[in-house]
């Protein structure tokens, strides 16, 4: 187990509606203590995990949403987010969560994690990784 | 090649399943390995003996049970969402005093764990899902 993989993430539905994204931030957290290369990525309706104000409350659910700024802390810091995804839906960076992780080679110094990207950068860094799990 | 397989959806709703099952056994019939099939999200639900569908359609759950008997599968039926959708084994069932138990022969409830291992022991991972 001393080899360390290239996990990918993706991320494809909405928030509520579906279990996918809740079971699937389950196994981020479980595998983050594999220590692999992980990194996350949000298509489609996806993108709508990480929009921020989040308020279950009428529906009944419980808003796991605040899980995701502890990513940082589980050295997850490769968040990718599709840009055609997000303008197809009238979204910018400014209605996600501002996920941070710290730097601890750069004096612990707080670095965005969440990462815009197209289309064909996205495809590019799933061909690039070895293990990909979608939900 | 050493393959590891997740499968994501229930039987019978959604083909998922079906196709996982097909590529597993083209997979062993043609020479390589499932180091794994990891059952997640509603697939926890190939893996119940409770069900009991019409005679003139395929035993999803059966067809498991018996490829793994045939080629030593090992069939792992995620823990947490095994207990959201009432997938049981003797252990939980003692644990959540539980009046019965329902794992279908072959597979076994374990941890989120067994994916990651999976993913970073099989050559290739896929996963069968929506």
């Amino acid at each position: 187990m001393a080899d360390v993989k290239k996990f990918l993430y993706v991320n494809r539905k909405a928030p509520y509606g579906t279990i996918y994204a809740w079971e699937s931030l389950e196994v981020v957290l479980i595998g983050a203590a594999f220590d692999q290369d992980v990194a996350l990525a949000f298509i489609d309706d996806g993108v709508y995990q990480l929009v921020k104000g989040q308020d279950t409350k009428e529906i009944g659910m419980k808003n796991f949403s605040p899980t995701y700024s502890a990513l940082g802390d589980y050295d997850i810091n490769k968040i990718y987010v599709e840009k055609e995804s997000l303008e197809a839906r009238g979204l910018t960076i400014d209605d996600l969560q501002h996920l941070v992780w710290e730097d601890e080679d750069d004096d612990w110094a707080e670095k965005d994690s969440i990462k815009i990207v197209t289309a064909s950068e996205m495809a590019e860094i799933m061909d690039q990784s070895e293990v990909v799990l979608s939900f | 090649m050493k393959f590891g397989i997740s499968v994501h959806e229930g039987p019978y709703t959604h083909q998922a399943s079906d196709s996982a099952y097909f590529f597993c056994k083209a997979a062993l019939e043609a020479g390589h390995e499932i180091f794994r099939v990891f059952f997640y999200h509603d697939g926890v639900n190939n893996g119940t003996n409770y069900a009991t569908p019409p005679q003139d359609d395929r035993h999803i759950m059966n067809r498991w049970s018996e490829l793994a008997k045939e080629h030593d599968l090992d069939l792992v039926v995620c823990v947490a969402a095994a207990q959201r959708r009432g997938i049981v084994d003797e252990g939980e069932q003692q644990r959540n005093g539980k009046e019965g138990k329902n794992i279908a022969d072959g597979f076994r409830i374990s941890g989120l764990g067994q994916l990651i291992e999976a993913g970073i022991e099989a050559d290739r991972t896929i996963v069968f899902g929506d």
